[in-house]
């Protein structure tokens, strides 16, 4: 029975607006195994994005906890937080936001930076994410110079080089066109089939959510 | 290392735009340099007067005479070496406004030109200004501006003395160090005398100011109160002063066009801040989306500052760099055009170094808002952004 990597506990959201409290999510509790590879789903504005956020700690719930590992995600300061995604977060955008002055490589190497490895380590590391993402022969390549899907490839390179404990998808296939959007969604299966990475990806595209392991829908906020 | 790619590739994102700011920039610092420049040049010719020479003028106007026999009893007074004399002209060559320059009548023997060591003259040229009573002395700036050569007749409308006057160019005078005024004419003082006795004698006689050259500078204060209280209570009582400090009372009269200058060389500091400013403003806005996707991956906020403020302190030094390389040829530009009217000085280290500053003060500046927004945006509402 596989553990238990991401635990969230009557997890409610809401923004504030003017005077007006505009509830997002709403006593949210989910429990994600390590190794999993669910598919968030759910119409626009159902709160899925909100949740992708608050579990990669970029967004902190209004009450109730996340915890990743044995971290309370939102218990840290945004310093220590910052320290944490770039150790055990991986983030794939649905505009890839990828550098547009930095080659394919270079973005890559990106989140590397931060680390203490030395270039020649950095460059076995991003050599390795390439090769994975099959891009090998692209890497001096400027963002654009790559088409949508490649663009998006790249970006998963840079989410999994790091090899992180967690990547988090949202929407990874929405800028894409039909074939693109399937090798992308082979490549996550890949990466969590092959190298065991746990995933959680935010879709309102079943054909993609076919391809994950579990699926859990979101409505209004609330799971359903 | 890599900090600095990013800053190079990110100043280099919308190359127009950069090179527009930094253009911007350099033609501040040349504005700023050459405005500084030449409101230095306004004191330097005071500055470099040396302490030995007092000026002696009438202690109601400057315009006014003082009688030609105060000149024996200022030479009695102890610690005075020697008494020269001048009075303003003020005429226009060719009776021509555009043609102005300082014209004065001096005493016709050589005490006038002993007093100014600085004047270097050739040897033969001076003994013929010294010969003839017609003849004229020029500063080799001012014999430039009009193409003047030896022997040439130069003819003034007075102004203040009526008619037209002639005068042959005998000799030409270089400063013996830069910033010695050279945009002067000067003639002998008993051929304009002897002209006034015959057509205005009423005219005659007066003396415009006394050069009194003194044996111990550091006494000069007690023996220019020992020349005034000579004149004391006489109907053209006097005032004595350093040469330096007369000429600086002079300029004081244009101390408004001065301010005037300097206040505008701060202005202008101050348009190129908001355009460095502008620039670093539109870039921040465009790229909060990298900043938030950079901050999800764990970059620190001080990441975040040291990519924007050093894009902003790059472009700032590129502009300044600019700036300080084409000053050189513009400031010698500017001070040829202005040759013969003015006698324009190089710019001074203070003026290059404040320069400098202001060049890094408002690369830092400019920065301090795209900064902030770039830390303070939530990594949400950034990702939102679509620049």
């Amino acid at each position: 029975m596989p553990e238990t990597l991401v635990k969230v506990n009557n997890v409610s959201k809401s923004y504030s607006r003017d005077s007006l409290e505009i509830p997002v999510l709403e006593n949210i509790n989910l429990d994600i195994a390590e190794g999993d590879f669910l598919a968030l789903m759910g119409p626009s504005g159902s709160g899925k994005t909100t949740l992708l956020n608050l579990i990669a700690g970029i967004d902190k719930p209004s009450r109730g906890e996340i915890v990743i590992g044995d971290i309370v995600v939102n218990s840290l300061s945004e310093s220590a937080l910052a320290g944490w995604r770039a150790n055990n977060i991986g983030f794939v955008f649905q505009f890839y936001n990828l550098m547009p002055v930095l080659t394919a490589y270079e973005n890559v190497e990106l989140p590397l930076l931060l680390t203490k490895l030395s270039k020649k380590e950095r460059r076995k590391h991003v050599d390795l994410a390439l090769s994975i993402v099959g891009l090998e022969d692209r890497m001096h390549h400027y963002p654009r110079q790559l088409s949508g899907g490649q663009e998006q490839r790249v970006a998963i390179a840079r989410a999994l080089v790091t090899d992180p404990t967690l990547i988090l998808a949202d929407e990874p296939t929405g800028d894409l066109d039909k074939v693109s959007a399937e090798e992308i969604m082979g490549l996550l299966s890949q990466l969590n089939s092959e190298y065991k990475k746990t995933i959680i990806m935010v879709t309102h595209d079943p054909r993609a959510a076919d391809k994950a392991a579990s699926e859990r829908h979101l409505d209004k906020g609330e799971l359903v | 290392m890599w900090v600095f790619k990013l800053i190079l590739r990110n100043a280099g994102r919308h190359k127009l735009r950069t090179w527009l700011t930094i253009v911007g920039l350099a033609v501040a610092v040349i504005a700023f340099i050459v405005i500084r420049t030449l409101v230095s040049s306004f004191y330097y010719s005071a500055e470099i007067l040396p302490p030995d020479r007092l000026v002696t003028s009438n202690a109601v106007s400057f315009t006014m005479d003082l009688p030609m026999s105060y000149k024996t009893k200022i030479e009695s007074v102890p610690g005075v070496n020697s008494v020269a004399y001048g009075t303003w002209f003020g005429g226009l060559y060719n009776n021509d406004r555009n043609n102005f320059f300082a014209n004065f009548a001096v005493g016709p023997d050589s005490t006038y030109l002993n007093a100014y060591p600085e004047f270097i003259i050739p040897p033969d040229q001076k003994e013929a200004y010294l010969k003839e009573k017609n003849s004229a002395l020029a500063g080799q700036q001012l014999v430039n501006r009009f193409g003047w050569k030896i022997g040439d007749v130069i003819r003034l409308t007075g102004q203040i003395y009526p008619g037209d006057w002639e005068f042959v160019l005998r000799a030409i005078y270089k400063g013996d160090k830069p910033g010695v005024d050279e945009t002067a004419m000067m003639f002998r003082y008993d051929y304009f005398d002897d002209h006034l006795r015959e057509t205005t004698p009423g005219m005659a006689g007066g003396v415009g100011w006394y050069i009194v050259k003194i044996n111990d500078p550091s006494r000069s204060a007690a023996i220019a109160a020992d020349i005034d209280a000579l004149f004391k209570n006489s109907t053209a009582e006097t005032l004595t002063q350093t040469e330096k400090l007369f000429t600086l009372n002079f300029l004081e009269q244009m101390s408004i066009i001065i301010r005037g200058m300097r206040i505008l060389s701060y202005l202008i500091i101050g348009i190129i801040l908001l355009v460095l400013a502008n620039t670093m403003a539109m870039s921040a806005r465009e790229r909060l989306s990298e900043y938030a996707m950079l901050k999800t991956l764990g970059f620190r906020p001080f990441h975040l500052m040291g990519l924007v403020l050093g894009e902003s302190l790059f472009i700032a030094a590129l502009g300044g760099i600019v700036g300080l390389v084409l000053t050189i040829p513009i400031n010698s530009l500017v001070a040829r055009a202005l040759m013969g009217y003015f006698n324009m000085i190089g710019a001074d280290i203070l003026t290059i170094s404040l320069a400098i500053i202001f060049v890094l003060a408002v690369g830092i500046i400019a920065a301090i808002f795209p900064v902030y927004r770039a830390v303070k945006i939530s990594i949400v509402d950034g990702l939102r952004n679509v620049g």
